[in-house]
C-alpha cells in the first residue's frame, strides 16, 4: 500500500516537471527563490566599438538572500561591488563610492537585475523591467527590458540564461551597441 | 525755579534727541556681538568666517510629512523658486540637473584643472599608464558612465577633478533629490548672497524660503523646517524681540499695579514712571550711537532694568517725610548722599563690563550706566520740578511700622544667613570646575529643539563644514592661491597614506595661474602628442585614430589661455571659490584649505599633528591651522576669562567708594555682606541646579551687586541716622525690592535661555540681599 502510494507521487512529481503548459516566469521565479546562498566564478567580456578587443574581468560572484550581492572582481585590476538592501558600494583603487540604489543610476539597476533574479523577487524586477521568457526548465532565456525611458537610451536589454535553478549567463546589450557577457561557474564548496 | 526750568529743558531736549535716535537704530541678535572686537590675525579669521564667512550664509532646509514623491516634488519646486531669487546664490538639493554649464568648463579646462596633469602625463610611458587604467575602467559597471568621455579624454582627467570637488560624503538621493538617512526628509542647502550677520537680510531670506514652500505645498501636505546661521540670527531677534514685547507688558503691568497700590494715585504713578522712561531711552540712545546697532539681548536686559530705575522715584515718594515735600532740601540732605553712593556703586560695577572686550557686554555695560544714571538724574533734578504743589502720595508709614516690627525680629535669623552662605560657598566650592559655561554656544538665543535640528539637517547633509582649516595670506589672490598650494602639495602625501581624508582647496577650483602655466607647458603640440600616442597605444586595443578629439581638446586647450575668476563667474565654482579665497577685512587675501577627516567610520579623525607640521613644513609665512571649534570656545573663553577679572577689579572700586564713603571697615562690611551673601546663594541655586553660569549669569550678579548696595546702603544710613524715617525707608525698600524682582522675574519665564539666566539671577539676587540687608542689620540694635 505504501509504495502504491509512493509510486503515485512520483508519477504525478514526474507528470508535473514535464508539462511544459506549467512553465512560465512566475515557476522560474519560484524554483529561484527556493535556491540556496551561493557563490560563483565569473568572467566577463565587454565588447565596445571603441575598443579593438573585449576587455575581459573576471573574480567571484557572491549572493547572500534576499538582499546581499558581493562582486569581486580580481582581474584586470580589483575591485568589490557590494549591493547591500538600498546602497551599492564601490571599492577601486583604495577608493570607496557608494550610492543608494534609489538614485536612480544606471550601475544600481544593472546590478539588480543580477540580484532580483538570483533571489527570485519577481516582484522587484518586474518594477523596473517588463520581463519575457524563452526556452524550457533545462535551457530558460529572461528577457529583461528597462521600463524607464531615460534607463533605456542607456540599456537596452539584459538577457540572463540559466539551466533550472542556476544562472549560468548574464548579457547585457547597450542601447549604443556595446554589450558585455558574464559567464559564471558555480565555485566549489 | 529758573534751575528746575533748566533742568526740565535739557530733560525735554534729550528726550526728544533719544527718541530720534531710537529711530534710526538697527537691531541685531547674532551671537558675533559676543565675539571680540580687536582681534589678532587667528581671532580675526574665525571672526570674520563667523561673521560674514560661507558658513554663516548657510541654509538648511527638510521637508518632512507626506510621501517620499512628494517630498521630491516639493524640495524640486522650493529648489526652482529660490533659484530665481536674487537673494540666494546657489540652491542645491541633490538633482543632477541644472550644471551644464559647470561641467563644460571643467572639461574644456581640465589639462589646467587636474592635479595629473604635468611633465611625466604625457610622455610615451605617462599616456600608456593612463590610457590602460582608462580602459581597466570600462571594465567595471562604474565605466559605462565615462566610455562616452574616453575619445576626448582618454587619460580621465575630468573623472579626477569631479571625484576631488566631490563631497565625500553627500547626502543618500532618493527620487533624484537629497534625503536623509532615514528617508523621512527631503533635504535642501542654500546659501545666502547676505552675510549671517546681515539679520534684516537673513530675516527676508527666510521669509523668502517659507514663502516659497508655502506657494509649492498650499495645502499644507507637508513641513519646512529651516535653520542655520543666518536663519538663527532672525529667529533670534524675532524670539527675543517677541518676549521682549511680551514680557515687558507683563513686567510694566505688574509694576504699575504695585505703584498703584501704594501710591493710589495716577499722578504719583505717572510721575514716577518718568525716570525710567527717560533712562530706557537714554540707555538705547547712548548704545546705537556708541555701536550703531542694538543687541537683542541689550533690549531684554533694559526692559528688566526698568524694576531697578523705578527704585530712584520710589525712594524719592515714600521717604519724604511728614511735613516734608518730595525732593525738597530735606529730602535731598538726607537721602540724596545715599542714593548718589548705590548709583556710583552700579557704575564701578557695570564698568567692568566696559572692560570685557566683547562688544555684547560693552552694550550691557553702556546700557545700563547710563541708563541709571539717566534715572536718577532726572530723580534729583528733573521729577522734584514736576511735581504739583502739595503733591503727596498715600502715607504709608502704618505699613513701615508692621515692617519695621518685622525688621527688627529679623536680626534673629542671622544665624541662618551665616548657614546659608556657608553651604551656598561650599556648593560653589564643590563645583568650581564645572562653574563657568566656556561655550559661545551658551549665549546662543535658539531653543535647544531648534538646535538639535539644525545638527540632524547638518548631520544628514553631510554640510557640518570643516573643523579644521589652515589659513594662509597674501597680498593677492594668486599670492594667496599660490600659498594654499604649498600646502595642499604637502597634504598630498597625508592623503595618500590616510592619515587625512582629504582637503578641500580654492586651487581645485582655480589653481594659481603659475600652477595653470606649468600645467599648459606640459601639453604637447598636436603632432609630438600624435607621435605619442602611437607609441603608447601600441600594445592596447585603442587604435590612436579613435582617439583624434583627445589631439583636437589638447590643441584648443592650449591655444584658450589660462581659467581665470571671470571664465567661472556666475557658476557653482566661483560659490565655491568665494568661501575659500577671500580678502579678509584686514584687505588681504585669504585662502583656506578644508582639512577632512578619513571616510569611514564618523569616530575617524584627521590626523592633526601631521597636518601641522605638513603646514610648518611648507613654509608658507604666516600659515595658520585652526581648529574653528575649540579656537571659537578657547577665544571665547579667553575673554569670558577677561569679563570675569574686570568684574573683580569692578568689585574692588565698589569697596573702595564704599570706604571714601562710609570711612569706617566696620561699615563697609556690613554693606558688604548681605550682598556678597546673596551673590553667593544665588550663584550655589544655580550650580546646584545644574546649571553652568555664562556670561549673562555675570551680568545678572554684577546688578545684583549695584541693586543689593542700595539696599545695603539704606539699611547703613538707617543705623547711623535715627530721624525716625525707618518705616518710611523700609516701605520705600521693600516697593522698590517688589519692582526689581516683578520686572526680572518675568524674564525668568523666558524661553529665551539668556534673558532667563539674566531674569532669574536678578530676581532672586535682589529679593536675597534685601532680606540678608534686613538680618544683618545693625539699626535695631538700638
Amino acid at each position: 500500500m505504501r509504495a502504491l502510494l509512493a509510486a503515485t507521487i512520483l508519477i504525478a512529481c514526474a507528470a508535473l516537471d514535464c508539462a511544459a503548459a506549467d512553465w512560465n516566469v512566475n515557476t522560474l521565479f519560484e524554483m529561484l527563490a527556493r535556491e540556496k546562498p551561493g557563490r560563483a566564478t565569473f568572467q566577463e567580456k565587454k565588447y565596445l566599438s571603441l575598443l579593438d578587443k573585449p576587455v575581459e574581468s573576471s573574480g567571484e560572484l557572491e549572493f547572500t538572500p534576499p538582499h546581499t550581492l558581493e562582486k569581486r572582481t580580481l582581474l584586470p585590476r580589483p575591485e568589490r561591488i557590494l549591493v547591500d538592501r538600498e546602497r551599492v558600494t564601490l571599492e577601486r583603487g583604495g577608493k570607496t563610492f557608494s550610492i543608494g540604489l534609489r538614485e536612480n543610476s544606471a550601475i544600481a539597476v544593472l546590478v539588480e537585475s543580477i540580484r532580483g533574479t538570483l533571489a527570485g523577487d519577481l516582484g522587484a524586477l518586474t518594477r523596473t523591467y517588463s520581463a519575457g521568457l524563452d526556452g524550457d526548465i533545462a535551457a530558460w532565456r529572461l528577457k529583461l527590458r528597462p521600463l524607464d525611458p531615460a534607463l533605456a537610451t542607456l540599456v537596452e536589454r539584459i538577457e540572463i540564461g540559466g539551466s533550472h535553478a542556476r544562472v549560468k549567463t548574464v548579457e547585457i546589450f547597450q542601447a549604443d551597441g556595446d554589450r558585455s557577457l558574464m559567464t559564471l561557474v558555480p565555485a566549489p564548496r | 525755579m529758573s534751575r528746575s526750568r533748566a533742568a526740565i529743558a535739557a530733560w525735554v531736549v534729550g528726550l526728544v534727541f533719544c527718541i530720534w535716535q531710537i529711530t534710526q537704530a538697527h537691531f541685531v541678535s547674532d551671537l558675533s556681538s559676543f565675539l571680540p572686537s580687536n582681534p589678532t590675525a587667528e581671532q580675526r579669521l574665525l571672526v570674520d568666517q563667523i561673521r560674514d564667512g560661507a558658513i554663516s550664509r548657510v541654509a538648511l532646509m527638510g521637508i518632512e510629512g507626506a510621501d517620499p514623491a512628494t517630498r521630491a516634488r516639493l524640495s524640486q519646486a522650493l529648489a526652482a523658486t529660490l533659484r530665481a531669487d536674487p537673494r540666494f546664490i546657489s540652491v542645491t538639493n541633490g538633482a543632477a540637473t541644472g550644471f551644464d554649464k559647470e561641467r563644460e568648463l571643467i572639461v574644456s579646462y581640465r589639462y589646467l584643472l587636474s592635479p595629473q596633469v604635468g611633465a611625466a602625463r604625457f610622455t610615451v610611458e605617462g599616456l600608456r599608464a593612463a590610457i590602460s587604467e582608462t580602459i581597466e575602467l570600462l571594465a567595471s559597471p562604474a565605466g559605462m558612465m565615462t566610455k562616452s568621455l574616453v575619445p576626448r579624454d582618454p587619460t580621465g582627467e575630468t573623472l579626477a577633478i569631479l571625484e576631488r570637488l566631490r563631497p565625500q560624503d553627500g547626502p543618500a538621493v532618493r527620487d533624484g533629490v537629497w534625503t536623509s538617512p532615514d528617508g523621512a526628509r527631503a533635504l535642501l542647502l542654500a546659501r545666502t548672497r547676505a552675510s549671517g550677520s546681515d539679520t534684516d537680510a537673513q530675516a527676508l531670506a527666510l521669509s523668502a524660503i517659507e514663502e516659497a514652500f508655502r506657494k509649492a505645498a498650499p495645502a499644507g501636505e507637508a513641513r519646512l523646517l529651516v535653520t542655520g546661521p543666518g536663519v538663527f540670527s532672525a529667529k533670534g531677534r524675532a524670539m527675543v524681540e517677541g518676549d521682549v514685547k511680551h514680557l515687558s507688558m507683563v513686567g510694566s503691568a505688574i509694576i504699575v499695579m504695585l505703584l498703584f497700590a501704594v501710591y493710589r494715585s495716577p499722578i504719583a504713578l505717572g510721575l514716577g514712571l518718568v525716570p525710567v522712561v527717560s533712562g530706557a531711552l537714554a540707555g538705547v540712545a547712548a548704545v546705537s550711537i556708541g555701536f550703531g546697532v542694538v543687541h537683542a539681548v541689550t533690549l531684554g536686559f533694559g526692559t528688566a532694568l526698568i524694576g531697578e530705575a523705578v527704585d530712584y522715584s520710589i525712594y524719592l515718594f515714600v521717604q519724604a517725610g511728614d511735613g516734608e515735600r518730595a525732593g525738597d532740601s530735606a529730602w535731598v540732605r538726607r537721602f540724596w548722599p545715599t542714593i548718589r553712593l548705590g548709583v556710583l556703586a552700579s557704575i564701578a560695577g557695570f564698568s567692568a563690563l566696559l572692560f570685557s572686550g566683547l562688544p555684547g557686554l560693552v552694550q550691557l555695560g553702556l546700557y545700563a550706566i547710563s541708563g541709571l544714571v539717566v534715572a536718577a538724574l532726572v530723580t534729583r533734578f528733573v521729577l522734584p520740578a514736576l511735581l504739583p504743589a502739595g503733591f503727596r502720595i498715600r502715607d504709608v508709614s502704618p505699613i513701615g511700622r508692621r515692617l519695621a516690627w518685622l525688621a527688627a525680629r529679623a536680626p534673629r535669623a542671622r544665624w541662618m544667613v551665616a548657614l546659608l552662605a556657608v553651604a551656598a560657598l561650599a556648593a560653589i566650592l564643590q563645583h568650581r570646575g564645572a562653574l563657568w559655561n566656556h561655550e559661545l554656544t551658551s549665549l546662543n538665543p535658539i531653543a535647544e529643539a531648534d538646535r538639535r535640528i539644525d545638527a540632524e539637517l547638518r548631520a544628514a547633509l553631510g554640510a557640518s563644514d570643516a573643523r579644521h582649516v589652515v589659513a594662509v595670506y597674501g597680498d593677492s589672490a594668486e599670492a594667496a592661491l599660490q600659498a594654499a598650494e604649498r600646502v595642499t602639495d604637502r597634504l598630498d602625501a597625508l592623503v595618500g597614506t590616510g592619515r587625512l581624508g582629504s582637503y578641500e582647496s580654492p586651487s581645485r577650483v582655480l589653481p594659481s595661474q603659475a600652477l595653470q602655466r606649468t600645467r599648459l607647458a606640459s601639453l604637447p603640440d598636436a603632432e609630438a602628442l600624435r607621435t605619442r600616442l602611437r607609441a603608447a597605444l601600441a600594445e592596447l586595443p585603442l587604435r590612436p585614430e579613435r582617439v583624434e578629439p583627445f589631439v583636437a581638446d589638447v590643441e584648443r586647450a592650449r591655444a584658450q589661455g589660462l581659467l581665470t575668476q571671470d571664465k567661472i563667474a556666475g557658476t557653482a565654482l566661483q560659490t565655491a571659490l568665494e568661501g575659500l579665497l577671500f580678502r579678509a577685512s584686514d584687505g588681504r587675501w585669504t585662502a583656506l584649505v578644508g582639512i577632512r577627516a578619513p571616510a569611514g567610520s564618523a569616530s575617524a579623525r584627521a590626523d592633526i599633528g601631521a597636518v601641522r607640521e605638513a603646514v610648518a613644513a611648507a613654509g608658507v609665512p604666516g600659515a595658520i591651522l585652526v581648529d574653528l571649534k575649540s579656537e571659537i570656545d578657547r577665544l571665547y573663553s579667553s575673554y569670558f576669562n577677561r569679563a570675569l577679572a574686570s568684574s573683580a577689579v569692578g568689585f574692588g572700586v565698589i569697596v573702595a567708594l564704599l570706604f571714601a564713603a562710609l570711612k569706617s571697615p566696620t561699615r563697609v562690611l556690613r554693606v558688604l555682606l548681605p550682598i556678597l551673601a546673596g551673590v553667593l546663594v544665588v550663584a550655589a541655586w544655580h550650580v546646584a541646579s545644574g546649571t553652568r553660569l555664562t556670561l549673562l549669569h555675570l551680568v545678572g550678579l554684577l546688578l545684583v551687586v549695584a541693586v543689593g548696595s542700595n539696599y545695603a546702603l539704606f539699611f547703613d544710613r538707617l543705623g547711623t541716622a535715627d530721624d525716625g524715617s525707618a518705616p518710611r525707608t523700609l516701605a520705600s525698600l521693600v516697593l522698590a525690592n517688589a519692582t526689581t524682582v516683578a520686572g526680572f522675574g518675568v524674564l525668568a519665564f523666558s524661553s529665551v535661555p539668556v534673558l532667563q539666566s539674566i531674569g532669574s539671577t536678578v530676581a532672586l539676587g535682589a529679593f536675597l540681599t534685601l532680606v540678608f540687608a534686613a538680618v544683618l542689620s545693625n539699626a535695631w540694635a538700638r
